[in-house]
Protein backbone atom coordinates (compact mmCIF):
# COMPACT_ATOMS: atom_id res chain seq x y z
CA UNK A 1 0.00 0.00 0.00
CA UNK A 2 1.67 3.38 -0.94
CA UNK A 3 0.22 6.50 0.45
CA UNK A 4 0.31 9.80 -1.55
CA UNK A 5 -0.46 13.02 -0.52
CA UNK A 6 -2.92 15.27 -3.22
CA UNK A 7 -0.96 18.78 -2.37
CA UNK A 8 2.35 16.60 -3.65
CA UNK A 9 1.17 14.21 -5.98
CA UNK A 10 4.34 13.20 -8.01
CA UNK A 11 6.07 12.35 -4.16
CA UNK A 12 5.84 9.11 -2.69
CA UNK A 13 6.08 10.02 0.76
CA UNK A 14 5.92 6.68 2.90
CA UNK A 15 4.97 2.99 2.00
CA UNK A 16 3.69 0.66 4.30
CA UNK A 17 5.30 -2.81 4.29
CA UNK A 18 2.57 -4.54 6.61
CA UNK A 19 2.88 -3.09 10.03
CA UNK A 20 6.26 -1.42 8.95
CA UNK A 21 6.41 2.12 7.58
CA UNK A 22 8.68 2.97 5.31
CA UNK A 23 9.49 6.25 5.19
CA UNK A 24 11.04 7.98 1.47
CA UNK A 25 12.92 10.46 2.82
CA UNK A 26 14.12 10.76 6.85
CA UNK A 27 12.75 14.50 6.77
CA UNK A 28 8.95 13.04 6.44
CA UNK A 29 9.95 10.87 9.75
CA UNK A 30 7.44 13.59 12.09
CA UNK A 31 5.42 14.08 9.43
CA UNK A 32 2.98 10.98 9.86
CA UNK A 33 0.29 10.11 11.28
CA UNK A 34 -3.40 8.40 11.45
CA UNK A 35 -6.22 10.27 11.13
CA UNK A 36 -9.14 9.86 13.78
CA UNK A 37 -10.35 6.83 11.01
CA UNK A 38 -6.93 5.70 11.61
CA UNK A 39 -5.97 5.75 8.22
CA UNK A 40 -2.23 6.86 7.47
CA UNK A 41 -2.16 10.25 6.68
CA UNK A 42 0.59 13.09 6.42
CA UNK A 43 0.49 15.76 8.79
CA UNK A 44 -0.37 19.07 7.33
CA UNK A 45 2.02 21.82 7.41
CA UNK A 46 1.63 24.39 9.57
CA UNK A 47 0.88 27.50 9.19
CA UNK A 48 -2.95 26.42 8.27
CA UNK A 49 -3.48 28.99 5.84
CA UNK A 50 -7.47 28.44 5.74
CA UNK A 51 -7.81 29.35 9.82
CA UNK A 52 -4.57 31.44 10.44
CA UNK A 53 -5.73 34.38 12.06
CA UNK A 54 -4.23 36.94 10.12
CA UNK A 55 -2.19 39.64 12.02
CA UNK A 56 0.01 42.73 11.55
CA UNK A 57 3.29 40.48 11.90
CA UNK A 58 2.40 37.75 9.30
CA UNK A 59 0.67 40.32 6.91
CA UNK A 60 4.30 42.91 6.74
CA UNK A 61 5.96 39.85 6.16
CA UNK A 62 4.33 38.54 3.13
CA UNK A 63 4.49 42.08 1.78
CA UNK A 64 7.88 42.27 1.78
CA UNK A 65 8.24 39.25 0.07
CA UNK A 66 5.37 40.73 -2.78
CA UNK A 67 7.08 44.24 -2.85
CA UNK A 68 10.55 43.02 -3.01
CA UNK A 69 9.52 40.76 -6.22
CA UNK A 70 7.16 43.87 -7.47
CA UNK A 71 10.63 46.03 -6.89
CA UNK A 72 12.54 43.32 -8.99
CA UNK A 73 10.25 44.28 -11.80
CA UNK A 74 10.99 47.57 -10.98
CA UNK A 75 14.64 47.29 -11.52
CA UNK A 76 14.42 45.79 -15.13
CA UNK A 77 12.13 49.16 -15.82
CA UNK A 78 14.99 50.70 -15.02
CA UNK A 79 17.46 49.22 -16.89
CA UNK A 80 15.27 49.82 -19.81
CA UNK A 81 14.30 53.76 -18.44
CA UNK A 82 18.21 54.05 -18.78
CA UNK A 83 18.76 52.05 -22.13
CA UNK A 84 16.27 54.22 -23.75
CA UNK A 85 18.39 57.17 -22.56
CA UNK A 86 21.70 55.80 -24.08
CA UNK A 87 19.67 54.78 -27.25
CA UNK A 88 19.02 57.77 -29.01
CA UNK A 89 16.75 61.16 -27.88
CA UNK A 90 13.54 59.72 -29.49
CA UNK A 91 13.53 56.23 -28.03
CA UNK A 92 14.13 58.21 -24.36
CA UNK A 93 11.46 60.41 -25.29
CA UNK A 94 8.88 57.80 -26.00
CA UNK A 95 9.76 56.25 -22.81
CA UNK A 96 9.17 59.16 -20.45
CA UNK A 97 6.05 59.92 -22.54
CA UNK A 98 4.94 56.42 -21.29
CA UNK A 99 6.13 57.29 -17.74
CA UNK A 100 4.55 60.27 -18.06
CA UNK A 101 0.49 58.61 -19.44
CA UNK A 102 -1.56 58.19 -16.27
CA UNK A 103 -1.15 54.19 -16.65
CA UNK A 104 2.99 55.20 -16.17
CA UNK A 105 1.76 57.32 -13.59
CA UNK A 106 0.07 54.43 -11.55
CA UNK A 107 2.86 52.12 -12.18
CA UNK A 108 5.16 54.89 -11.07
CA UNK A 109 2.91 55.20 -7.58
CA UNK A 110 2.74 51.48 -7.16
CA UNK A 111 6.68 51.27 -7.31
CA UNK A 112 6.76 54.60 -4.96
CA UNK A 113 4.73 52.57 -2.27
CA UNK A 114 6.47 49.11 -2.36
CA UNK A 115 10.14 50.79 -2.68
CA UNK A 116 9.17 52.87 0.69
CA UNK A 117 7.37 49.73 2.13
CA UNK A 118 10.42 47.75 1.86
CA UNK A 119 12.85 50.64 2.60
CA UNK A 120 11.10 50.95 5.79
CA UNK A 121 10.60 47.25 6.49
CA UNK A 122 14.16 46.42 5.57
CA UNK A 123 15.40 48.41 8.00
CA UNK A 124 13.23 46.79 10.91
CA UNK A 125 14.46 43.33 9.26
CA UNK A 126 17.96 45.09 9.92
CA UNK A 127 17.80 45.51 12.97
CA UNK A 128 16.00 42.18 13.82
CA UNK A 129 19.49 40.62 12.20
CA UNK A 130 21.15 43.29 15.06
CA UNK A 131 19.20 41.54 17.95
CA UNK A 132 17.03 44.13 18.77
CA UNK A 133 13.12 44.61 18.63
CA UNK A 134 11.73 41.04 19.43
CA UNK A 135 9.68 41.39 21.83
CA UNK A 136 5.96 41.56 20.84
CA UNK A 137 4.52 44.85 21.84
CA UNK A 138 7.70 46.33 20.22
CA UNK A 139 7.36 44.42 17.21
CA UNK A 140 3.55 45.48 16.57
CA UNK A 141 4.84 48.79 17.20
CA UNK A 142 7.30 49.24 14.50
CA UNK A 143 5.09 47.00 12.36
CA UNK A 144 2.76 50.17 12.41
CA UNK A 145 5.24 52.80 12.82
CA UNK A 146 6.73 50.75 9.03
CA UNK A 147 2.99 51.29 7.73
CA UNK A 148 3.12 55.20 8.61
CA UNK A 149 6.64 55.50 7.35
CA UNK A 150 5.41 54.11 3.99
CA UNK A 151 2.44 56.38 3.23
CA UNK A 152 4.23 59.43 4.87
CA UNK A 153 7.73 59.13 2.41
CA UNK A 154 4.96 58.57 -0.63
CA UNK A 155 3.40 61.54 0.38
CA UNK A 156 6.32 63.73 0.72
CA UNK A 157 8.04 61.90 -2.79
CA UNK A 158 4.35 62.74 -4.73
CA UNK A 159 4.18 66.44 -3.19
CA UNK A 160 7.83 66.95 -3.68
CA UNK A 161 7.18 65.76 -7.45
CA UNK A 162 4.45 67.91 -7.91
CA UNK A 163 6.45 70.61 -6.83
CA UNK A 164 9.19 70.46 -8.91
CA UNK A 165 7.25 68.79 -11.91
CA UNK B 1 39.94 9.90 37.10
CA UNK B 2 39.09 13.46 37.46
CA UNK B 3 35.92 14.17 35.21
CA UNK B 4 36.82 16.60 32.19
CA UNK B 5 34.79 19.11 30.81
CA UNK B 6 35.12 18.80 26.93
CA UNK B 7 33.63 21.28 24.53
CA UNK B 8 31.25 18.93 21.78
CA UNK B 9 30.50 21.30 19.37
CA UNK B 10 28.35 18.13 18.04
CA UNK B 11 25.85 18.91 20.40
CA UNK B 12 24.69 22.25 19.08
CA UNK B 13 23.06 20.32 16.43
CA UNK B 14 19.59 18.33 16.63
CA UNK B 15 19.14 14.88 16.45
CA UNK B 16 17.68 14.88 12.85
CA UNK B 17 20.68 17.03 11.89
CA UNK B 18 22.90 14.68 12.86
CA UNK B 19 21.28 11.89 11.35
CA UNK B 20 20.91 13.15 7.72
CA UNK B 21 24.66 14.45 8.14
CA UNK B 22 24.30 16.72 5.16
CA UNK B 23 27.06 19.50 7.31
CA UNK B 24 26.50 22.71 6.95
CA UNK B 25 23.80 24.49 4.41
CA UNK B 26 26.57 24.74 1.65
CA UNK B 27 26.75 28.96 1.21
CA UNK B 28 23.98 29.89 3.15
CA UNK B 29 26.22 32.48 5.11
CA UNK B 30 27.46 34.21 2.25
CA UNK B 31 24.36 34.31 0.90
CA UNK B 32 22.56 35.81 4.37
CA UNK B 33 25.27 38.25 4.57
CA UNK B 34 25.75 39.08 1.38
CA UNK B 35 21.75 40.02 1.28
CA UNK B 36 22.72 42.38 4.50
CA UNK B 37 25.28 43.92 3.03
CA UNK B 38 23.30 44.82 -0.12
CA UNK B 39 20.54 45.81 2.14
CA UNK B 40 22.74 48.49 4.19
CA UNK B 41 24.16 49.71 0.91
CA UNK B 42 20.58 50.25 -0.58
CA UNK B 43 19.48 52.37 1.85
CA UNK B 44 21.15 55.61 1.66
CA UNK B 45 21.40 54.65 -2.95
CA UNK B 46 17.70 54.54 -3.07
CA UNK B 47 17.32 57.65 -1.50
CA UNK B 48 19.93 58.92 -3.67
CA UNK B 49 17.60 57.64 -6.56
CA UNK B 50 14.64 58.75 -5.65
CA UNK B 51 15.88 62.28 -5.37
CA UNK B 52 17.53 61.55 -8.76
CA UNK B 53 14.28 60.22 -9.98
CA UNK B 54 12.83 63.80 -8.76
CA UNK B 55 15.52 65.88 -10.63
CA UNK B 56 14.84 64.01 -14.04
CA UNK B 57 11.16 64.09 -13.59
CA UNK B 58 9.98 65.05 -17.29
CA UNK B 59 13.65 65.39 -18.30
CA UNK B 60 15.09 64.89 -21.80
CA UNK B 61 18.13 63.06 -23.04
CA UNK B 62 20.10 66.09 -22.90
CA UNK B 63 19.04 66.37 -19.25
CA UNK B 64 19.81 62.74 -18.48
CA UNK B 65 23.33 63.32 -20.15
CA UNK B 66 24.21 66.51 -18.38
CA UNK B 67 23.47 64.70 -15.16
CA UNK B 68 25.69 61.32 -15.92
CA UNK B 69 28.20 63.50 -16.74
CA UNK B 70 28.68 64.45 -13.28
CA UNK B 71 31.17 61.90 -11.86
CA UNK B 72 29.10 61.10 -8.80
CA UNK B 73 26.33 60.77 -10.68
CA UNK B 74 27.42 57.57 -12.51
CA UNK B 75 29.06 56.22 -9.96
CA UNK B 76 26.34 56.20 -7.50
CA UNK B 77 24.01 55.00 -10.23
CA UNK B 78 26.57 52.19 -10.89
CA UNK B 79 27.02 51.23 -7.40
CA UNK B 80 22.94 51.55 -6.93
CA UNK B 81 22.96 49.07 -9.77
CA UNK B 82 25.46 46.90 -8.62
CA UNK B 83 23.52 46.57 -5.37
CA UNK B 84 19.90 46.48 -6.05
CA UNK B 85 20.87 43.73 -8.52
CA UNK B 86 22.72 41.69 -6.45
CA UNK B 87 20.39 42.00 -3.47
CA UNK B 88 16.90 41.16 -6.06
CA UNK B 89 19.29 38.05 -7.01
CA UNK B 90 19.04 36.74 -3.73
CA UNK B 91 15.84 37.68 -3.19
CA UNK B 92 14.13 35.79 -5.42
CA UNK B 93 16.63 33.12 -5.22
CA UNK B 94 15.46 32.33 -1.55
CA UNK B 95 11.63 32.67 -2.98
CA UNK B 96 12.15 30.39 -5.87
CA UNK B 97 13.88 27.75 -2.90
CA UNK B 98 10.86 28.31 -0.90
CA UNK B 99 8.40 27.72 -3.30
CA UNK B 100 9.35 25.85 -6.11
CA UNK B 101 9.71 22.57 -4.98
CA UNK B 102 10.29 20.37 -8.20
CA UNK B 103 14.12 20.40 -8.50
CA UNK B 104 14.37 20.45 -12.54
CA UNK B 105 11.80 23.75 -12.30
CA UNK B 106 13.93 25.42 -9.18
CA UNK B 107 17.25 24.97 -11.02
CA UNK B 108 15.95 26.28 -14.34
CA UNK B 109 14.13 29.18 -12.65
CA UNK B 110 17.52 29.96 -10.61
CA UNK B 111 19.66 29.88 -13.82
CA UNK B 112 17.24 32.16 -15.81
CA UNK B 113 17.10 34.54 -12.84
CA UNK B 114 20.97 34.77 -13.18
CA UNK B 115 20.79 35.43 -16.20
CA UNK B 116 18.22 38.16 -16.20
CA UNK B 117 19.65 39.82 -13.71
CA UNK B 118 22.77 39.66 -15.14
CA UNK B 119 22.29 40.72 -18.59
CA UNK B 120 19.75 43.86 -17.20
CA UNK B 121 22.18 44.58 -14.60
CA UNK B 122 24.87 45.33 -17.41
CA UNK B 123 22.55 46.60 -19.54
CA UNK B 124 22.04 49.68 -17.07
CA UNK B 125 25.56 49.81 -16.25
CA UNK B 126 26.56 50.48 -20.12
CA UNK B 127 23.72 52.56 -20.73
CA UNK B 128 24.88 54.67 -17.52
CA UNK B 129 28.54 55.05 -19.21
CA UNK B 130 27.62 55.19 -21.98
CA UNK B 131 25.33 58.86 -20.86
CA UNK B 132 28.38 59.59 -18.70
CA UNK B 133 31.29 59.06 -21.17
Amino acid sequence: MTLTVASSKHVQHFVLKGDLVVVQDVREALMQGRNSDGKMVRRPLSPHLQVYRPQISSALSIFHRFTGIALSAGALLLALWLAAAATSPGAFAIAQAVLDSIFGKLVLFGFTLALFYHFSNGIRHLLWDAGYGFELPVMHRTGYAVLAATIGLSVIFWGLFLVIG
Amino acid sequence: MSEKTTLRPEIMRSALGRARGYGSAKSGLHHWWAQRLTAMALLPLSLYFVASVLLLAGANQEAMIAYMREPWNAVLFIALILALFYHLQLGLQVVIEDYIHAEGRRIALLLAIRAITVLFGLLAIVSVLKLAL
